[in-house]
Parts: C-alpha cells; structure tokens; sequence
C-alpha cells in the first residue's frame, strides 16, 4: 500500500510533496508533541496531527516518514508545504478529526495485513 | 561616553503569576507579590500571566514605590501550545500587544470553580475587572509570528521553561526553530544551564534566563537570574542577553 491509495480511498487533499506520494505506508503514529513523534514514530508510518508548524516537516523528514496528515481541515505553513515539497513527504489533509482518521486508517492497514 | 563603569549586580525573577492567572494563588495580589520578591532580596521582577498584562501596571506602580523594578510582560500560549515569555518597554505597548492576543485567544469562557479567579485588583486587593475568556488557553498566534509580533513592538521574546514537558517548546516542537530570535531561553527552578547543556548541547549559545513561575507566594524568587546592569531595567536587560555595552548574565 502507498500514500496515493490512502488519498484515494479516504479523499485526502494533497497540500505538497506530490512528488512522495509513491512512497510505501508501513504504519500509522498519531501524536501533537513533536518531541513524543521524533522519539517514538518508525519509519514509513503516517503520522496523523493538527500541528501545522515547519517542525513537523523536519521531523517527518529526519524519521523517514510516508506522509503527514493534517486533521481539521488544517492547512500546513507555508515553510512546512516548502520543505515537504524539496523532501518528496507529502503533507495530505482531511476534514475529519483525529480519532475518526485514525480509525479508519487503522482498519484500513488491517485489512491489507500491514498491522 | 562612559562604558561600564556603574555595573552593578542586580537579582531578577522573571516569571510570577498574579491573582489574574487562573492558576495564581489568590494570595498573589500586587503589595503581597512585591513584598514578597524584596525580602527574597530580588531586584527586578518579572510580571507575566497567562495570555494577559492586565495587572502589571498596578504591580510596577506598587514595585516603583518600595524600589523594586517591575518589567511588564506575559506568557503567551501558542497556536502549538508552547508557553513563551514577552516583554515590552512600556505599558502602552504591552496593552496594544494584550488585545491582539485577547481577540485571538480560544473563545472559551473561564469558569472560577474549575479553573479558578482571573482577578485584575488594585493595590488594595479590590476587583477592577475579571476577564471573561479562560487566559490558559492557546491563541490563534503560531510561535513565529508571535516572536515577529512581539519584536515590532520592541519586546524581548523568551520562551518559557524550556526544559518541562508541559507546554515547553522542546516538547511540544521537538526542537527550537533554528531562525525563530529568541533573546533568551528561560529554564524552570527544577534544572540547571549545566544539564540543559548536557541534553541539549546545540543550545550552548544562547543566552539563559532561570525563574521561579510562581503561582504561590512563597516560591517567588525561587529561582532568579544574574545580571550585571547599570540601571536596572528592560533595555539593559537586553544589552546583557547580547552581553553588549558591559552588561552581562552571571547566572545562571
């Protein structure tokens, strides 16, 4: 499974990184401090937050992650989409809040025997 | 010119709490705080509640008369949650930065029995106005215009206890933003410069502030800051976190 079929299966928007949306999905993390993603998410995973902060795009890029998804309808900063977009990790966003995202997300890599 | 020549010691606290913090004591009115902070044998204190400078002018009014010096500041809560310290050199700056956080402070109304008064009093202790909105909140205000808003009205711009878990800027960004102008950092009473340096060795240039962030009467001054001044004052605090002009942090 890769970011693209988790945009199309829950209708994510794509804000920047396109190019990354190849990228293979091993996992999911879900966390809003920043210090708790950088030292516990694993490579690959999606990492679901309402943080928008630039941070979030070092962090994702320095853990390898697949994609960022934004939750709430929040849209990253501008030096966030920036970088994701000269590191190739998207950063994708949904109207839904994070339990919800996270639900389905979790279903989801269930079904296709990635959890 | 004269450089350096009157440089004395001065002791600061810059992080108290009033009665206006939900979370402050209700024995934190303005002549307790005070009181308090000259028999710590402190210098200079540092007025920053929650969200809102609405209680220093009363505090600086009571400080100017017993001699001791009063910065007007608040703590800002962030978009990202991270609490951040500001100063400014006058009170009307401090008020028109008050009301931009104000109007983008979260709408949610304090409720005394749950979080406790949010009192703006007098010298002697009487009501003069109870904000409506919950001042722990977060503001609408990311960490990097908050830094800008508060540079363009001349402010220093500190964030606060870098080292907890709660609402430290570590924790909550992972790391500080390379190009975000911090004037100094500040560390809790519960650290040291030599063990923040230790976990975070990247940190060894800036300048660091240690403060008590008293909600009690009884820890104001808890923790303090060093500096070599000449006056006392925000614009020689500012020289001395750039060690500029002879003014310097001697501790911590």
């Amino acid at each position: 499974m890769v970011v693209s079929d988790l945009v199309e299966k829950f209708g994510l928007d794509i804000y920047s990184g396109k190019e990354g949306t190849g990228r293979t999905v091993a996992g999911g993390y879900a966390s809003d401090l920043l210090s708790d993603v950088m030292g516990h998410a694993q490579e690959g995973q999606v990492w679901i937050t309402l943080q928008t902060h630039k941070n979030v795009m070092a962090i994702a890029s320095l853990k390898d992650l697949a994609a960022v998804i934004l939750v709430k309808g929040n849209q990253p900063d501008e030096d966030a989409a920036l970088q994701s977009n000269e590191e190739g990790v998207p950063i994708l966003g949904t109207s839904l809040q994070t339990f919800e995202m996270v639900g389905k997300l979790y279903e989801a890599l269930r079904e296709h025997n990635i959890l | 010119m004269k450089l350096s020549e009157n440089i004395t010691s001065f002791k600061a606290d810059l992080h108290v709490h009033t009665v206006l913090s939900p979370c402050g004591d209700l024995e934190m009115s303005p002549v307790n705080i005070v009181e308090r902070a000259l028999q710590q044998g402190l210098d200079i204190l540092g007025v920053a509640d929650h969200n809102s400078g609405l209680q220093c002018q009363v505090v600086r009014e009571v400080g100017l008369e017993r001699g001791l010096t009063v910065l007007c500041g608040m703590e800002i809560n962030t978009r990202e949650e991270v609490h951040c310290l500001a100063f400014f050199p006058s009170l009307d700056q401090l008020e028109a930065f008050g009301q931009l956080i104000y109007e983008r402070l979260a709408d949610f109304p304090n409720q005394p029995d749950k979080f406790g008064y949010q009192a703006v009093v007098d010298r002697n202790d009487q009501i003069l106005d109870q904000p409506e909105k919950l001042l722990i909140s977060a503001v609408d205000m990311g960490i990097e215009e908050t830094e800008r808003s508060v540079h363009e009205m001349g402010g220093l711009f500190i964030p606060a206890h870098i080292d907890r878990m709660r609402n430290g800027i570590i924790a909550q960004l992972g790391f500080i933003p390379p190009d975000l102008r911090c004037d100094a950092l500040e560390i809790s009473r519960h650290t040291s410069r030599k063990e923040i340096l230790r976990d975070h060795p990247s940190l060894k240039d800036y300048p660091f502030i240690q403060s008590s962030d008293a909600h009690f009467i009884e820890d104001v001054g808890a923790a303090f800051t060093v500096f070599e001044l000449e006056k006392p004052g925000l614009e020689d605090i500012g020289m001395a976190l750039k060690r500029q002009n002879g003014r310097k942090i001697t501790s911590p």
